[in-house]
C-alpha cells in the first residue's frame, strides 16, 4: 500500500424506525453531518462508496451509488453502491480504503443506507435471506434465524452452551444500548425477558434476535499524514481484512466456525501488527446472540468452545476484559443491514475519541477492532482503528 | 344552548371464540398473542346478524333511554361502519325504517375505518346545535373483518353503539368540546372488491394510531384549558388492550381512569363500535358531575376527541336499556368450524 489512511470524520442517523424517510432521506442525514464535522465542502470529496443489501426490494430502488451522490447535491462525483448482504457496509468501507490507500483519491466519503421498514417482518425476512445460497437454503423454506439456530443448537451440542447464557448476550448489548441514544432499542432487559419471550427458531428467541432498522452511516476517509488538517483527532485505520466462504451453511468444514471471520482476522492482525491484546473493545456482528459468541472465537480472543465464560463472568460489559459492543451491537443498537458496518466502525472512532456517553466509554480506549458479516459467513470483514 | 347525549345504547352478538381457539387452527403461540394484544376473546355474529341488525338492536336501546324523543322529531340517522352490508344501499334508511323514524328525516352511511361514528356524532350536535333538527341518532356497527390466519383475526370482533343526539332537560352527558386531527396516512385499509382488510404492521402504531390519538387529545385539552386531572373517565379507541394503554400513559391519564371503558380483552375489536361502545360502559356507571374525556381513531387516519360531562338525567335514564355489561356477560363459546361457518370463512353449497 501506497499510503496509511485515517478517518477524519463520522456522521449517521439513528437507527430505528424512521417512518418519515426514505433512503435518502437517511443518506443525506449521514452524509451530511460527517461532512459538517470533518469541515470540508461536500465539493472536496473525490469518490462516494455506499453499502446497501437491497434497495431494490425493499424500496424498489436500485442505483444507490448514484442517488446518494444526487441526493447530497455532489453530481458529477463518481459514486459506487457496494453489495455484500449484512457486510455491505465494510465492504464499503473496503473499497473506500483502498481508494485512498492507493493514491487515487485524497478525500472519500463511505456509507452505508438501509429503509428496511416500509415492508412488513415476513417481506424483510424473505428479502434478507436472499443473502443465503438460494437454491440450497431459503428455496426450501431456510431464513436467518433458522440457519443460526442450526449454528446454535450445534453449538449447544459440542460446547455446553445454555440458551441462559445466549440470553446473557442480548442482556448485555441492551445494558450498552440503553446508555446510547442512536440506538433503536433503550430499554434494559433482564435474562427472564429473553427466555420468556417467544421462541423464532430454537433456542433463538425473540429476543436473540436484532431487529429491521432503518439507518445510514458514513466516515470521511483522507491519507493519514494529511488527516490534522481537518481534525484533531484522527483515526488510523491499521487495517481492513475481508474474506469469503460458502454461502451455504452445509458445504462449511464446521458450522460452529466462521472461516471467514478466523480468515479476515487473521489477516488483519498481521496487517496491523497488532495483537489480541491490545485491543480495547470489539464491535461484533451480533445479527443473533450467538453470532456474538462464535464472533469472539473466530476473532482469537478466546479459543473455541469458551467464550461463553466471558459472559457467565462478565467479561463484556464495559469495565471488563473486554467490551463487546458497547453501542449495543446489532441486537440493541439496531441493524439497518447496509449500514451496519459503518456504523460499527464509526462506535469504534467515538470509543478512540472518548466521545462515547458516560457508562459506556472504555477509558483509555487506543485500539478498536469491528467485525462485520454477511450473511451466515460468507463474507466477513475485520477493521482494526488506532488513535496512534 | 348545551347539547349532548340524550340516549345510547348498544348490542353484542351472543357467540365468542377464545385466543386459543384461533391460534390452535393457524398452530400459533396463543400466549403470545393473549400478551401482545392483551385480548382474551372476541365477539362473533352469527350467520342472521350483519351491521344492519346490530345497528338496529344498539339504536332501539338507544331510543329506549332517550324516553323523551318522538319519532317524528328524529332528523338525521348516521351509520358509520366498514363492513356495511351493501357497497350501495343505505344501512342508515333500513335502520331508520325499523324505528318508524321515516320519512321526514336524512339517512346516511360514514366510513372512516374505525371513527365514522364519532365523526357522525359531531355532525348530529352540529345539526341539533343549529337547529336543524331536534335530535339525530349516531351508530357505529361492524362485523370487522380480520383475513384467516392474520394478527387482526385475533381481534376483528362485532358489535354496536348507538348515541341519540340532542338538547334540553333530557341531556345525559353534555358534550363540551369536541376536536379532531386527520393526516393523509396509510396504515389499514381495504380496496374495493377485496375481502379483508390489510395493514402496514408496526406503520399503525407510532405514526398512525398514536400519532392522531395523542395529538387529537392534547389538541383538546388545550382548547379547553383542561389537564387530564379534570377527568373522571377516559376511553380511546381499542384495537387492543396495548394501545390504549400506552396512549393513557403517553397522555399521562391513570389507568384507573382508562380501565372501566376498556372493553377490548373480552369484546374484540368492533372496529367503528369500539370506542362508543367503551363510553357506553362508562356511562353506565358514571355519576352526575363527572367528566369523561373520550378520544376515536379511524386509520386513514383521524381522530375525534370529546369533554363530556355527565348530567343529572342519568340516573333516571340508565335502568330502561342493558347495560355493556350485560350483553358482555351473555356469552357462548363457539369453536373455530362453528366460527367459520358463521364468518363465511367457506361457502355453503
Amino acid at each position: 500500500m501506497k499510503r496509511e489512511v485515517a478517518i477524519i470524520s463520522v456522521g449517521a442517523t439513528r437507527f430505528g424506525e424512521h417512518w418519515d424517510k426514505g433512503i435518502k432521506d437517511l443518506a443525506w442525514e449521514a452524509g451530511v453531518k460527517a461532512v459538517e464535522e470533518a469541515g470540508i465542502s461536500g465539493r472536496d470529496i473525490q469518490y462516494i462508496v455506499f453499502g446497501n443489501m437491497s434497495g431494490g426490494m425493499f424500496e424498489g430502488q436500485e442505483h444507490v451509488g448514484a442517488l446518494v451522490a444526487d441526493f447530497l447535491g455532489l453530481n458529477p462525483v463518481p459514486a459506487a453502491r457496494v453489495e455484500a448482504a449484512c457486510a455491505s457496509g465494510s465492504v464499503a468501507f473496503f473499497h473506500g480504503y483502498m481508494a485512498v490507500a492507493s493514491g487515487m483519491y485524497d478525500l472519500v466519503a463511505v456509507g452505508g443506507v438501509e429503509k428496511m421498514t416500509d415492508v412488513e417482518s415476513s417481506r424483510a425476512t424473505e428479502i434478507l435471506a436472499a443473502a443465503m445460497d438460494y437454491e440450497w437454503e431459503a428455496y426450501f423454506g431456510n431464513t436467518f434465524p433458522g440457519v443460526y439456530a442450526l449454528m446454535a443448537t450445534r453449538y449447544m451440542h459440542e460446547y455446553g452452551l445454555k440458551p441462559e447464557t445466549l440470553a446473557k448476550v442480548a442482556v448485555k448489548n441492551h445494558h450498552h444500548g440503553s446508555m446510547n441514544p442512536m440506538a433503536h432499542f433503550r430499554n434494559r432487559i433482564t435474562v427472564e425477558d429473553v427466555l420468556s419471550s417467544p421462541v423464532v427458531a430454537y433456542p433463538l428467541r425473540r429476543n436473540d434476535c436484532c431487529p429491521v432498522s432503518d439507518g445510514a452511516a458514513c466516515v470521511i476517509l483522507a491519507p493519514l499524514e494529511e488527516a490534522r488538517k481537518y481534525t484533531d483527532t484522527p483515526i488510523k485505520v491499521e487495517a481492513v481484512a475481508q474474506a469469503s466462504d460458502t454461502l451455504s451453511l452445509l458445504e462449511r468444514r464446521d458450522i460452529c466456525t466462521l472461516d471467514a471471520t478466523v480468515q479476515a482476522a487473521e489477516k488483519a492482525f498481521a496487517k496491523a501488527k497488532l495483537t489480541r491484546k491490545d485491543v480495547d473493545l470489539v464491535e461484533v456482528h451480533d445479527c443473533f446472540t450467538i453470532a456474538e459468541i462464535l464472533a469472539l472465537e473466530d476473532l482469537g480472543f478466546c479459543p473455541k468452545g469458551e467464550a461463553q465464560k466471558l459472559y457467565e463472568e462478565g467479561e463484556t460489559y464495559v469495565g471488563g476484559k473486554l467490551p463487546v459492543n458497547t453501542d449495543g451491537g446489532l441486537k440493541a443498537g439496531g441493524h439497518a443491514v447496509g449500514a451496519t458496518g459503518v456504523k460499527q466502525i464509526i462506535e469504534i472512532v467515538k470509543q478512540l475519541r472518548g466521545e462515547a456517553e458516560n457508562g459506556r466509554q472504555v477509558d483509555g480506549a487506543e485500539v478498536g477492532l469491528a467485525h462485520n458479516v454477511g450473511g451466515s459467513g460468507a463474507t466477513a470483514v475485520v477493521t482494526i482503528l488506532s488513535r496512534r | 344552548m348545551s347539547v349532548g347525549i340524550v340516549g345510547y345504547g348498544v348490542y353484542i352478538p351472543r357467540f365468542r371464540i377464545k385466543v386459543e381457539e384461533i391460534a390452535r387452527v393457524w398452530g400459533h403461540d396463543a400466549a403470545s398473542y393473549r400478551e401482545g394484544l392483551g385480548i382474551e376473546e372476541k365477539s362473533v355474529p352469527s350467520l342472521d346478524e350483519d351491521t344492519t341488525t346490530i345497528a338496529v338492536e344498539a339504536s332501539r336501546n338507544a331510543m329506549k333511554r332517550a324516553v323523551e324523543v318522538k319519532p317524528q322529531d328524529v332528523g338525521a340517522v348516521f351509520v358509520g361502519s366498514e363492513s356495511h352490508p351493501y357497497a350501495v344501499k343505505p344501512t342508515a334508511s333500513t335502520v331508520a325504517e325499523v324505528l318508524g323514524l321515516t320519512p321526514n328525516l336524512t339517512a346516511v352511511d360514514m366510513e372512516f375505518a374505525c371513527k365514522a361514528a364519532t365523526t357522525a356524532v359531531q355532525a348530529c350536535l352540529g345539526l341539533v346545535k343549529a337547529g336543524y333538527i331536534g335530535y339525530g341518532i349516531s351508530v357505529g356497527a361492524d362485523t370487522a373483518q380480520g383475513a384467516p390466519g392474520d394478527a387482526l383475526e385475533y381481534t376483528a370482533a362485532a358489535g354496536g353503539a348507538a348515541y341519540v343526539i340532542g338538547s334540553g332537560d333530557g341531556v345525559i352527558a353534555e358534550v363540551e368540546c369536541t376536536q379532531s386531527f386527520t393526516q393523509d396516512v396509510p396504515d389499514f385499509w381495504r380496496r374495493d372488491g377485496a375481502s379483508y382488510p390489510k395493514h402496514a404492521g408496526r406503520f399503525t402504531g407510532g405514526p398512525a394510531y398514536f400519532e392522531h390519538v395523542v395529538s387529537c387529545t392534547k389538541a383538546l385539552l388545550e382548547k379547553m384549558g383542561t389537564t387530564p386531572k379534570d377527568y373522571d373517565y377516559v376511553v380511546f379507541h381499542q384495537p387492543n388492550s396495548k394501545f390504549p394503554l400506552k396512549a393513557a400513559k403517553i397522555l399521562g391519564f391513570e389507568e384507573d381512569k382508562l380501565k372501566p371503558g376498556l372493553l377490548v380483552n373480552l369484546l374484540g375489536n368492533t372496529y367503528s363500535g369500539s370506542s362508543l361502545m367503551g363510553l357506553a360502559a362508562v356511562l353506565d356507571i358514571a355519576r352526575p358531575g363527572e367528566r369523561i374525556l373520550l378520544t376515536s381513531y379511524g386509520s386513514g387516519a383521524g381522530s375525534d376527541s370529546f369533554s363530556i360531562r355527565v348530567r343529572d338525567a342519568i340516573d333516571s335514564k340508565r335502568e330502561l336499556a342493558p347495560p355493556v355489561m350485560y350483553y358482555l356477560e351473555r356469552r357462548e363459546y363457539i369453536d373455530y368450524s362453528t366460527y367459520a361457518r358463521y364468518r363465511r370463512l367457506f361457502k355453503e353449497r
